[in-house]
Order: structure tokens, then C-alpha cells, then sequence
């Protein structure tokens, strides 16, 4: 009995801080703009929802795909295209991008489920850099050059989002739409039955689940996500390049995920600022932020695989309250 | 015709490298279970050694192809002696992470230190100049590279198959604590293997020196279309990754030729393909 409310009081603990958490933070994306220069803050929250989009596969699938910028810069491809070339409104355009990148997810997902663990993340890479070769060739995606001076239109044809303040609530909404999704698709059945094959696929087979169904199902939900966090990307800073779609793109939003912490829910967000922080921080420096990366990198999965939030949670203070 | 038959050598030469830095590959994964993606760092290295030779101590390519594999193969036992090793018990997606990032850190200095651009670097007098064969002319350099590649595919083959130290491996493939109990050193082992591959690495980049530019990027992008090489012949055999390492460079050549756009992207094309019709490799016994 003594233990049952033990158990109970440090399950408030967490709840109280996750409450306190999201609280602090939302109050902080709201006022924030005051504070820093927007266009930061939005790169920001693009990179979160893209590496909380991934982590979606990662953490809670056990699938390490190593080929989400195709997603991520594709979607910023055909947003910047039907923005500029078609001139569609905003909602629309990144409506395109997110059912572009999930085409693009079911045909990848279709070849990667195929096999598994490391050969998955071999193929994942390989496909990506096939679209990125495609992107490099292809006509409207303007080779090495990119789609430039993308509009940004009005929102529903009434709002202009040229307004920088404008445009940044639209950005936190659809970040805070994308979370959401996020939040209720781990926490729904569907989800548990991803957590089960990540466990132990053999069983989640023997207990009768279409495993390649289920796998298939949450990429291609990863890979919209990611989309939408292309799309956006692609309204805040006008232009679709080569650098979304490259290898690059996808280890970094890898070192994102693993930095914050692999399958925990703000992990990627909090790993997401830090890199995009210390990119900020480099680059007008010309030390090469690749070397930091790399170092990173090492030091992660040497040091702490678990990241910094991961870390927190399984820490004596973490333990205490509840995680 | 001309065309034909210079782009099935060039086919040839890009296939011996994929056929070296698979089985370099195959070789790691084998022992070691962990893919390495500094294999392409590797090669790069291996090409940088080479060009600093020169450039400062003035030894030539002939040593140069017998050292630079040597300090590679040191840098690679390095690495896996004070960091790699405490990454086996673990899920091989971390060896990936670790080499990933690893590979980052190397182009990345060679970038700050050299730049992107490429460096020259001559071919050896003694293979200068070409021969002409009567249905097309072959320079001599690129000659040696299909011929000593293959030798060295070949000789890897042979110490792997046909050797005690080869047999000490495969048996530690299958099981490794059994072969240490039978008084084997499996740590030194694997030491040995990682070298061996970062070795074999190393050579293909002094190789490759004279026939691409040396260059920080050199190797990154190559290892991503040897992974899909990898893919298509499944790494159980040694002998699956040298052959489809020519096979993919040969149909890489061969598109070259008669549709030119999709050159680029071919090798992942077939690669789709195998996955459709054989998703274990063509070579492959693990499913």
C-alpha cells in the first residue's frame, strides 16, 4: 500500500513537471518574437517538428532511416514550386508538400521495409541520394541553383504572411498541429503496436500483426510529418535547395534525435536547438560546423546514447520524480 | 564503338574501386557486425596520405601504395582499440552512428585544412602514356588499376579462404567465444580485421589518386553507392561483393553510353530492383 502511493506521488512528480514544461514553453514560443530575431525562431521550429517527425521511426518504431531529407527538402520542393509557379496560397502549398513527402515516403518505405536493422539505413541512404541525383537533374526543381524568391502569399487568401509576426504564428501553429499529431499517434493503438515491434518483432508476428503494414504505415506518417516541416521551411526562407535533399540533411536531423534523446517526446526539440543554435553560432566563423558534428556524434554514441532528456529521465533526479 | 569500349573501362575502374571498398566492407561486418561509413574516409585518407608524401617528403606513388595502407590500417587499429570495441555488445545501428560521425570529422578537417577542391596527383612515370589495343586506346595507368585491384581482391579472397589467420576469422564469424576458448586472441582479431579493412581502403584511395582528383569529398559519395553495392550482393560472401562490385561498375559504364541521364542513379535502380525480386542479395544468406 505504502508503495502503491509512493508509485502514485512520483507519477505526479512527472505529470506536474511535464505540465509545468509545456506550459513554460508554449508561454515562451508566444512571447518569444519580442525577444529573438523570428526567422530563428521558425528555423527552429522546423528543425524540432522535423526531428520529432523522424524520431517517430526511430524512437518508436526502431527504424533508422538515413534518407528523411528526401522528405524533408522534397516537400520543400513542391511547396516552392506550386507557391511560385502555380501561385496557390500558403495552406495549400504546404498541404502539396505534406502529400508529396508522404507519396515519396510510401514509395521508399514500399523498397526499405524490405529488409531490416542496418540494411534498412543502408537503402533509406541510397534512396535518398537517388532522389537527390533526380533533384539535381530535374527541371523545375532549378538544379544547382534551387527554387528562389519563393512567395509567401496570403493565408486563406486574407492574411499576408510577409508580415514577419504573421508568419511566425503560422509557423508555431503548424508546429503545434504537428506535435499533436505526433503526441496522438504514439499514444494510440497503432503506436503501442509500433513500440511491440520495436521490442521484439518476431513476436509482434507471432501474435498475428501484418508487421511490413504497420512499419509501412509509420513511415509514411513520418515522412509527412517531415514534410510539413520542409513545406514550412521553404515559406520562411523563400527557397527550396539541394542542401534539404542531400545526405547531409539526414544525418544531421539523426544527430537531432540522438543529442535530445532516441523515443522521448521533447528529446529531438531540445537536440533540434541545440544544433541549430551552435549552427547559428558557426556560421560566421569559418571553422566548419562538420567537424563539430561528427565529434558530436561520436561522443553521443559513446558517452550518452540515451541524450540529454533521456539521460535526465533515467538519472536518480529524473527516477525521483516519476519519468 | 570508341565510346563503347572507353566507357566499359571506365565501368571497369569504377568497379574495381566498389569491388575493393565492398569487400573491405564485407570483411568488417563480418567479424565485426558493424557497417563502417568511414570506409569512404578511409579511401579518402589513403589518396591524402599519398599526395602529402609527395608534397612534403617527396616519396612516390610506389611506396606511397605500400605506406599509406599501412598508416591507415595504424589510424583504423587506433580507432578501433580506444573506441569502436566498446560498441559491439550493442545494437549495430550505433557502430553505423559512431563511423558515421567519425567520417563526418575526417572530411570535415581535411575540408578546413585543404579545401574542397581537388589536388592532382600524377600517375607514375613508368605507367604514363597508353597503348593502343587496335579497337581502342588504353592508358597504362588505368591498365594497372584493373589488374592490380583484381590481384588484390583476389589475394584478400585467398588469406581469408585459404589461410590459417583466414581460418581464425571465419571461425570467429561464427562463433566467437568458442574460438576464445580455444586460446585465440579475438580481441587482437578484430583489431586486425578493422586494419585490414581501413587498409584496404587506404589502397584503393592511393589507386584512385591518379585517376579522380584528391579531395576532401572524394570518399563520401562513394561509399553511399558502394552501400547500395553492398545491398544488392548481401554481405555474406567475400566473394559476392567483388564480383557484384565489377558487375554494378560494368552496368554504371554501360548506361553511361546509352542514356546518359540516368548514369548517376542507375546502381540504385538496380538495387530497387534486387530488393522487388531477391531481398536477401544476390550473394546473400542472412534474410
Amino acid at each position: 500500500m505504502v508503495e502503491l502511493s509512493e508509485n502514485m506521488n512520483t507519477k505526479k512528480g512527472a505529470s506536474t513537471v511535464q505540465t509545468a514544461i509545456l506550459v513554460v514553453a508554449v508561454g515562451g514560443l508566444l512571447v518569444a518574437p519580442m525577444f529573438l530575431y523570428p526567422i530563428f525562431l521558425m528555423k527552429l521550429l522546423c528543425f524540432a517538428l522535423f526531428a520529432c517527425a523522424f524520431n517517430l521511426l526511430l524512437g518508436y518504431t526502431g527504424l533508422l532511416s538515413f534518407g528523411h531529407a528526401t522528405f524533408f527538402g522534397g516537400a520543400a520542393y513542391f511547396t516552392a514550386h506550386v507557391m511560385k509557379e502555380w501561385g496557390v496560397t500558403p495552406e495549400i502549398g504546404v498541404l502539396i508538400g505534406v502529400a508529396g513527402a508522404a507519396f515519396l515516403g510510401l514509395v521508399v518505405g514500399f523498397f526499405a521495409i524490405r529488409r531490416q536493422g542496418i540494411y534498412f539505413a543502408m537503402i533509406t541512404l541510397a534512396l535518398g541520394q537517388m532522389f537527390y541525383f533526380f533533384c539535381l537533374q530535374a527541371a523545375f526543381t532549378h538544379g544547382e541553383d534551387g527554387i528562389q524568391s519563393v512567395p509567401r502569399g496570403h493565408l486563406f487568401g486574407l492574411i499576408d504572411l510577409n508580415d514577419p509576426s504573421n508568419m511566425y504564428y503560422f509557423v508555431l501553429a503548424l508546429f503545434v498541429i504537428g506535435i499533436a499529431i505526433i503526441w496522438r499517434f504514439i499514444n494510440s493503438p497503432f503506436g503501442m503496436i509500433l513500440k511491440s515491434i520495436r521490442e521484439n518483432e518476431a513476436r509482434a508476428i507471432s501474435l498475428g500483426y501484418s508487421v511490413g503494414n504497420y512499419k509501412l504505415g509509420a513511415f509514411v506518417m513520418s515522412a509527412a510529418l517531415t514534410g510539413l516541416a520542409g513545406s514550412v521551411k521553404a515559406l520562411v526562407f523563400q527557397f527550396a535547395t539541394l542542401t534539404d535533399v542531400g545526405w547531409h540533411m539526414s544525418g544531421e536531423v539523426i544527430l537531432m534525435t540522438l543529442l535530445g534523446g532516441i523515443g522521448t517526446l521533447i528529446g529531438p526539440m531540445v537536440g533540434a536547438g541545440l544544433v541549430v543554435t551552435l549552427q547559428n553560432y558557426l556560421a560566421t566563423s569559418d571553422f566548419p560546423v562538420t567537424i563539430i558534428t561528427g565529434i558530436v556524434f561520436m561522443a553521443c554514441v559513446l558517452l550518452f546514447r540515451r541524450g540529454i532528456v533521456g539521460e535526465f529521465y533515467a538519472s536518480r533526479l529524473g527516477k525521483k520524480l516519476g519519468f | 564503338m570508341q565510346a563503347l569500349f572507353g566507357q566499359l573501362l571506365i565501368g571497369l575502374i569504377n568497379g574495381s574501386f566498389y569491388a575493393l571498398l565492398s569487400l573491405g566492407l564485407a570483411v568488417i561486418f563480418g567479424l565485426l557486425r558493424v557497417i563502417n561509413f568511414a570506409h569512404g574516409a578511409q579511401y579518402m585518407l589513403g589518396a591524402f596520405v599519398a599526395y602529402l608524401l609527395l608534397q612534403y617528403l617527396g616519396i612516390g606513388y610506389w611506396a606511397a601504395l605500400v605506406v599509406a595502407p599501412l598508416v591507415v590500417g595504424l589510424f583504423g587499429a587506433v580507432i578501433e582499440r580506444t573506441m569502436l570495441s566498446r560498441l559491439y555488445n550493442l545494437d549495430p545501428l550505433y557502430g553505423l552512428l559512431f563511423t558515421f560521425g567519425l567520417a563526418l570529422t575526417i572530411e570535415g578537417t581535411f575540408r578546413y585544412l585543404y579545401g574542397a577542391s581537388g589536388q592532382p596527383y600524377a600517375a607514375p612515370p613508368l605507367l604514363a602514356g597508353g597503348t593502343n589495343l587496335g579497337f581502342m586506346f588504353l592508358p597504362n595507368y588505368r591498365g594497372w588499376v584493373v589488374v592490380v585491384s583484381l590481384l588484390a581482391c583476389l589475394g584478400t579472397w585467398l588469406l581469408i579462404e585459404k589461410t590459417k589467420l583466414g581460418s581464425y576469422l571465419r571461425a570467429a564469424t561464427e562463433n566467437p567465444v568458442l574460438v576464445q576458448a580455444f586460446g585465440v586472441n579475438v580481441p587482437l582479431l578484430l583489431t586486425f580485421t578493422y586494419a585490414l579493412g581501413a587498409g584496404l581502403a587506404a589502397f584503393a584511395g592511393v589507386l584512385a589518386a591518379p585517376v579522380y582528383q584528391v579531395s576532401p569529398l572524394m570518399g563520401t559519395n562513394l561509399i553511399i553507392v558502394v552501400f547500395a553495392v553492398v545491398v544488392v550482393g548481401g554481405m555474406g560472401s567475400i566473394m559476392g561483393a567483388i564480383l557484384t562490385g565489377y558487375m554494378l561498375g560494368i552496368a554504371e559504364g554501360l548506361t553511361k553510353v546509352f542514356y546518359p541521364e540516368a548514369s548517376n542513379i542507375v546502381i540504385f535502380v538496380i538495387m530497387a530492383i534486387v530488393l522487388l525480386l531477391r531481398p536477401a542479395g544476390l550473394f546473400g544468406r542472412d534474410a
